[in-house]
């Protein structure tokens, strides 16, 4: 399931006086089975993008074409979009509404039109599959914990099924631990199930170690968009736009400063451990 | 720097929402950011003045009168450099108000008849008052929109606060409702946003507003009303224990950050809605 932006534009409140460019001119394809990480300084139109990506909002100028099928189009069915793109929105648990943790995923397929008898089933799948507590099914989303809830909400999007998976910051407020649990289930979902991903985050410690390409946003357009390993290199120009490389890329360019011949294209901590070694005690 | 929410700041200002948003009409309380004499004014001299232009509406009498008060008009909405179609747009939600008014008054007034039909008949009396209501209202509408559109709702409650102060020694609780009032109005783009986000992520899992059955459309505000008061009773509960923990205690022995002080332009615009109100009287009497 390919996604290409095709010379995409945003205007918030156009002809206001609040008006806001938010997308300016994006262009860009994500290819079947990609994971792809969004960076980019607080408001350089993220949410915005992935919002048009799922039709949320109607592009200003271009357009998005999802399977080859322009989405915005007028005789195009958004509904159908639901099954094939599905989006988490930031702080996800504050739109559970349901008495029970159970229904409220099973509003999501419902709306697809499907079977009792499969909607429930995909319910109950993707609530395994994100690991929620038995007991917990059938209790008001309201009484869970925040980490809990989160995943009730996410459990919501994956009972739909999509193919491609948009997060908007998944990690927005959780502990050390819920952040590693929502990016190792990002990671599985898109080995085990071969979803497409799109991640967006501030972090590039997020990033980094999970992503294969990284698309870097700056005042409504793509400023960088490559592999990270290639993205990090830009270090400089990244700082300008108020963003920064994960710490252990940081520790390899200083040492390079400091006269010690490293290679700085290690991205994860062992990478990164493993380049010091053989830059100290070469084999 | 990183993982740094919006600002405060810009969380409150008001914004206009999306197309397809029913939210787009509402105008009350938008402020319209601009550069004017009028914008300076200390709100206390725009309350004023928007009250007297009401009753000087209703002093009006003849052409004369309607004609200095739409010059009165016309030349704040000019000096106030707001778009006129933004004063205009505050009229759309009181279109259905004019069209009853104006029918009423043309066909139950009696006098005598200039057209009829079957049991229905319009009087040159009926349509004479129906034109006066009309204008009236607009022109009231109007004028008091050019004082909304150019004062923060902070300043309105401020200014209101103020003018209503001698209130208290009938017992009116004059701060507490202004700090109500200002509270509400700081929550209202914030729960448009909610709701707006709300809806958006409800979209997002299949749900259906645009339906053109009413028994779905129904149904599916649920999913999105929920969500909104869960978030509207949080963000109460929360302000209120920000408040508590800076030991607010209501209006006894407050004072402002920015008190309110006249300058020479607010004396000046009471001059001239002085002159105003004078000439509105005189044409009364002269013609
Ligand atoms: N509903 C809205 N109405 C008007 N302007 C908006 C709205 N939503 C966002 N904006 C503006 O559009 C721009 C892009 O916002 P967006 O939310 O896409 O940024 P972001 O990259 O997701 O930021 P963050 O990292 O803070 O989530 C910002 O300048 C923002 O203020
Ligand atoms: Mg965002």
């Amino acid at each position: 399931m390919s996604i290409i932006a095709d010379h995409l534009s945003y205007i918030y409140s156009a002809g206001t006086a609040y008006e806001v460019k938010a997308l300016n001119d994006v262009s860009f394809k994500i290819e079947d089975g990609e994971y792809v990480g969004l960076l980019g300084h607080t408001g350089s139109g993220k949410s915005t993008l992935v919002q048009v990506l799922d039709g949320l909002l109607k592009a200003s100028e271009g357009t998005v074409y999802v399977d080859g099928e322009d989405i915005f189009d007028k005789d195009y069915p958004l509904k159908s979009l639901r099954s094939k793109v599905g989006i988490v929105f930031q702080y996800p648990e504050y739109q559970l509404f349901e008495a029970d943790v159970f229904s409220d995923v099973c509003f999501g397929p419902a709306n697809l039109g499907l079977e009792r008898s499969e909607v429930e089933l995909r319910a109950y799948e993707a609530l395994k599959q994100v690991g929620l507590r038995d007991e917990a099914f059938y209790q008001s989303p309201f009484d869970l914990s925040g980490g809990e809830k989160r995943r009730v909400a996410i459990a919501g999007v994956l009972a739909m099924k999509p193919k491609v998976l948009i997060l908007d910051e998944p990690t927005a407020g959780l502990d050390p631990a819920g952040r590693k649990w929502i990016l190792e289930l990002v990671a599985r979902l898109r080995k085990e199930n071969g979803m497409t991903i799109i991640l967006v985050s501030h972090s590039m410690d997020d990033l980094a170690e999970n992503a294969e390409r990284l698309m870097v946003m700056d005042k409504g357009h793509i400023a960088m968009d490559g592999r990270p390993k290639e993205v990090f290199r830009y270090h400089k120009e990244l700082f300008e736009m108020g963003l920064d490389i994960p710490e252990v890329v940081k520790v390899l360019y200083m040492l390079r400063e400091n006269g010690v011949n490293v290679n700085t294209d290690a991205i994860t901590v062992r990478e990164a451990a493993e380049e010091i070694r053989k830059a100290i005690r070469p084999a | 720097m990183f993982g740094t929410d919006r600002t405060e700041e810009q969380k409150l200002s008001p914004k206009v929402t999306d197309e397809g948003n029913m939210l787009r009409d509402i105008t009350l309380g938008q402020y319209y950011p601009a550069d004017s004499v009028i914008h300076k004014l200390d709100p206390r001299v725009k309350i004023t003045g928007t009250f007297l232009y009401i009753i000087s509406l209703f002093l009006v009498r003849d052409i004369w009168g309607y004609a200095v008060a739409l010059a009165f008009l016309a030349s704040m909405i000019f000096i106030s450099k707001v778009p006129v179609s933004y004063m205009v747009r505050g009229l759309k939600g009181i279109l259905f108000i004019l069209l009853f008014t104006a029918a009423f008054n043309i066909f139950f007034t009696p006098g005598e008849v200039i057209w009829s039909f079957w049991k229905i008949h319009a009087t040159r009396e009926g349509l004479r008052i129906a034109i006066r209501m009309v204008i009236r209202l607009i022109f009231l509408v109007m004028g008091t929109s050019i004082m909304t559109l150019t004062t923060t709702p902070n300043q309105l409650t401020d200014g209101l606060e103020k003018v209503l102060r001698p209130l208290r020694h009938i017992g009116v609780p004059v701060h507490e409702v202004a700090m109500m009032m200002s509270i509400a109005l700081s929550f209202i783009p914030i729960l448009i946003e909610e709701l707006d986000k709300i809806m958006k992520a409800q979209s997002a899992r299949g749900a259906d507003f645009e339906s053109k059955k009413l028994s779905v459309r129904m149904k599916s505000m649920v999913p999105v009303l929920v969500p909104l008061f869960v978030s509207a009773f949080r963000r109460a509960g929360d302000l209120a224990n920000a408040m508590e923990a800076r030991c607010y205690h209501g209006g006894e022995g407050r004072t402002r950050m920015k008190p309110l002080r006249y300058v020479k332009r607010d004396l000046l615009a009471y001059l001239i809605l002085l002159i105003y109100l004078a000439l509105v009287i005189l044409a009364g009497i002269l013609f």
